[in-house]
């Protein structure tokens, strides 16, 4: 199957039903999803399917094929750093940081959908992510700083 | 191979203890050093009492090789600073804060400095990353190591230039003539030579108050490489052939394995197959084919059946002394508790309960093992690799020489990764297999198979008088461990203790574990008896206090609070104090009861001291840290556990904070650069729990003794 990584076609041989998640890691050498929880509720593995961010240890990755993945490893372009990675370097927000590019993915695709979001709509949205140092609301000052222009 | 029994294994009996100090002998091989590093200048920090000095240079050079070396550091011809030391990062953030010790003593820029950690092969031995012991012990070591690396540098430089070194000084990393205005390089300095020194434990460094680097809030110092994906963890590594390990596991605790048929899984192309005793485990080169050939497998167990629950745990815990009470803080009695009881004006007992609760470090238990030549190479993500290193020795009965260990910075560990249950059943694949073996823990296997903070009860009972004065106060706890066992306040007639328990759970170290639960206890005590006496409980803790540092914590907290500043309808303010290893705390909580008995922490207020602060960004995220994480074990954390099962074993069910479960926090830091730097990774959990309760009991009058206090958000 065919699967469309960080704007990159990529032939993988794989049974249909094991996870995105495996397969990028496993498959297609792009360890920077992790896994968390395997039940998709600590956020660890997210990232952006055609824009959405989505558990990819829980999708399929037959249901991913001719869609477009962009992972943790796509946001840098050129070694430039996306805004939302630049602003989390700024913050100096992660202790462990095996959070971080589920963390990164997800405030990324909140911020696409709202580039301004209220501190609210942000705690709502990173709720499904899980940061067991408790880097909490160093998290949320990176996000907000993303947020301005 | 005997594999029944390792998973079972008690790993530490005295839970909050620090394992014994080693008796390896580090022997100190100069060819080994420079085989490694190349020319240059080599400095060694030696324990103090194992090596004779023959003179008062802070820093010798030696050419024998001296044992009980703790750490080293090299100056290579690139002008490159490689720091070896054992312990490792998880996240605390050590790599950065290390560095920073060394560029302030030896004058160099942070980004020459390479930190070289938890490598065995490398590094000298070191019990582990625990305790808080890195920064009052290895940043000691290290501050001392660079300052008498940097007197060296100038000894070198003034016998080239023929001068003396009283009129050199350094400059990032170059050695300068303030006279003739020559410079040289650490690197130009040190090339071509072989040096080693030793140093001592007395020589000068320079003072806090005189930091430039140090004392700075220094960013992560390879940071960019976790926010891009880069760093590799344990679990992301892939070795050329590796396969990927499964193990199979029991149904429940205790179940003796009676019969296994493995011959669909030996079917299985490209799949491999172990049973060793108890132990059966496979490996395939994806993990579909590994999970396929772990399901064909059909064992039959022989489960044991008289499993207490968390239902019944605390009667079980009191019920079911095990008779240790630990090596350290394991009791004490002072006077005549019964007296002093009855002559109190007022007396009163309680019992306060703590449940088990699970680390959770994000990224489980994981290690890629390789056999070449019959030595052994493991790539573990823990807090010990030299544990882990006499684990696998021991496991596979060979000499610790031909077992290394190596442990690139990991998903955090909290105290929950000193053990290396990964590691031997990833070599032990491995070893079948004649090919490496990656092995990474399931969430579930790390809720069942790891190890636990200890559930415990401790029962309290008290005489105080009503001008303030503490006149009996008994206070013993079971199970969960005796650091912070004893009163930090006045008591005329004391009787304290620790007793353990024969815990059914594996139960282990865990961040700040005795303590939070001792100063809860105590703390919520101490709140009751104000409240009794009718004193506020601020006052009443500072009439019976004697140690500034905490006092000065304490007020810092309150006075930022707003402590005395009246407060909303329903709202209520709690505080409390403590301290651990080297940091003292104090905590102010306000919460909020709304209509439906709902309670919400609105904000907390903490102030933290720890000597003179070496990142004070990175200490905020200490600080910050561990409030988050109380807040789990305080409020909503805990362990169900019936039949030998634990029934909430993955994120699903055992509920960790989350982004709206946080208040307002507010840090206070208190930087003493007159007091050495302690450990921060611990004592700023302790405070949170009775700070929260004591504010619920303001609120309701309501004492909530047992944690978590509110596993469904609302008040019984």
């Amino acid at each position: 199957m065919v699967l469309n990584v960080n704007g990159i076609k990529r032939e993988v041989t794989v049974d249909p039903d094991v996870a995105l998640l495996t397969v990028l890691r496993d498959y297609l050498d792009l360890t920077g999803s992790k896994y968390g929880c395997g039940e998709g509720v600590c956020g660890a593995c997210t990232v952006l399917i055609n824009g959405n961010a989505e558990r990819s240890c829980i999708i399929p990755v037959g249901n991913a094929a001719n869609k477009e993945i962009t992972t943790i490893e796509g946001l840098e372009k050129d070694g430039k750093l996306h805004a939302v990675q630049e602003a989390f370097l700024a913050t100096d927000a992660f202790q462990c940081s095996y959070c971080a590019s589920g963390m990164i993915m997800m405030a990324t695709a909140l911020l696409k959908r709202n580039n301004n979001p209220t501190e609210d709509s942000i705690i709502k949205a990173m709720n499904q992510n899980i940061c067991r140092c408790g880097a909490h609301p160093y998290i949320l000052k990176a996000i907000m700083l993303a947020t301005k222009p | 191979m005997d594999s029944s029994d390792y998973s079972s294994l008690s790993f530490e009996p005295n839970v909050d203890e620090l394992p014994p100090k080693s008796n390896y002998d580090f022997a100190l091989d100069r060819r080994k050093f420079f085989k490694i590093t190349g020319g240059g200048l080599i400095v060694v920090f030696v324990v103090k009492d194992l090596f004779a000095f023959s003179n008062q240079n802070p820093a010798e050079a030696v050419s024998s090789e001296p044992a009980g070396v703790e750490s080293w550091i090299h100056i290579g011809e690139d002008e490159t600073v490689s720091v070896f030391t054992g312990k490792v990062e998880v996240g605390q953030n050590i790599r950065t804060s290390l560095s920073q010790i060394v560029a302030e003593e030896l004058m160099v820029p942070v980004m020459s400095i390479k930190m070289i950690m938890g490598d065995t092969d490398l590094v000298p031995y070191d019990a582990g990353t625990y305790g808080s012991l890195t920064t009052p012990q290895m940043g000691t070591q290290l501050r001392k190591a660079s300052a008498a690396a940097r007197q060296g540098l100038l000894d070198m430089a003034a016998k080239k230039w023929n001068t003396k070194a009283t009129g050199l000084r350094t400059e990032k990393g170059m050695v300068l003539n303030v006279v003739t205005n020559e410079k040289i390089s650490y690197g130009t300095l040190t090339k071509g030579q072989q040096l080693m020194f030793a140093i001592s434990d007395n020589v000068q460094v320079i003072a806090a108050k005189d930091w430039q680097v140090a004392g700075k809030s220094l960013p992560k110092v390879d940071q960019r490489n976790f926010i891009t994906g880069k760093h590799t963890y344990v679990s992301d590594m892939k070795l050329p052939g590796m396969l990927y390990g499964k193990v199979l596991r029991a149904p429940s605790y205790g179940a003796k394995l009676i019969d296994a048929d493995l011959t669909q899984a030996k079917n299985m192309s490209g799949v491999i197959v172990v049973k060793d005793g108890d132990f059966i485990g496979v490996a395939a080169p994806d993990v579909k084919s590994a999970t396929k050939a772990l399901q064909s497998i059909n064992a039959k167990w022989e489960e044991k059946n008289d499993h207490p629950s968390n239902a019944n745990i605390f009667d079980y815990l009191v019920k079911n002394v095990s008779g240790d009470t630990g090596r350290r803080n394991s009791g004490t009695t002072n006077g005549d508790f019964e007296r002093g009881l009855a002559a109190a004006d007022i007396k009163h007992a309680a019992t306060y309960n703590i449940h088990y609760i699970a680390h959770v470090p994000l990224e489980p238990r994981a290690a890629v093992a390789e056999w070449v030549n019959d030595k052994l190479t493991v790539w573990a993500g823990t807090q010990r690799p030299f544990g882990v290193q006499e684990e696998l020795a021991g496991t596979f009965r060979l000499d610790k020489q031909r077992v290394r260990v190596m442990m690139p910075d990991t998903g955090s560990g909290y105290g929950g990764k000193h053990s290396g249950e990964a590691a031997i059943e990833a070599a032990r694949l491995a070893k079948e297999a004649k090919k490496p073996v990656k092995l990474v823990w399931t969430r579930e296997e790390e809720f069942v198979w790891a190890y636990f903070r200890p559930g415990g009860v401790i029962e309290v009972n008290a005489g105080v008088n009503k001008d303030g004065t503490i006149s009996a106060w008994k206070f013993i706890n079971y199970n969960s461990g005796g650091a912070g066992l004893k009163t930090q306040y006045r008591a005329a007639n004391q009787q304290v203790a620790h007793v353990g328990s024969n815990s059914p759970l594996r139960q282990g170290s865990y961040r700040g574990l005795a303590t939070t639960a001792n100063v809860f206890a105590r703390e919520c005590h101490m709140e009751d008896l104000a409240r009794l006496i009718k004193m506020d409980p601020l006052a009443f803790r500072i009439k019976n206090l004697e140690d500034e540092r905490l006092i000065t914590v304490l007020k810092s907290a309150a006075q930022n609070f707003g402590w005395n500043v009246s407060k909303a309808k329903d709202h209520g303010h709690g505080i409390a104090c403590g301290f651990e290893k080297g940091g003292y705390v104090a905590t102010c909580a306000e919460i909020k009861v709304n209509g439906d008995k709902e309670i919400k922490v609105v904000r907390i207020t903490q102030a933290f001291e720890c000597g003179a602060i070496i990142n004070p960004h990175h200490l905020e995220h200490q600080v910050i840290g561990s409030i988050v994480q109380a807040l789990g074990g305080a409020l909503f954390e805990a362990v169900e556990f019936a039949n030998g099962k634990i029934i909430n074993a993955g994120l699903s069910s055992y509920r960790v904070p989350r982004f709206s479960d946080i208040p307002k926090i507010e840090i206070v830091l208190i930087d003493r650069k007159d007091l050495p730097s302690s450990g921060a990774g611990e004592a700023a959990i302790i405070g949170c729990a009775p700070a929260i309760r004591n504010a619920i009991m303001d609120a309701t009058g309501k004492a909530l003794n047992t944690l978590p206090m509110l596993p469904n958000g609302i008040l019984a």
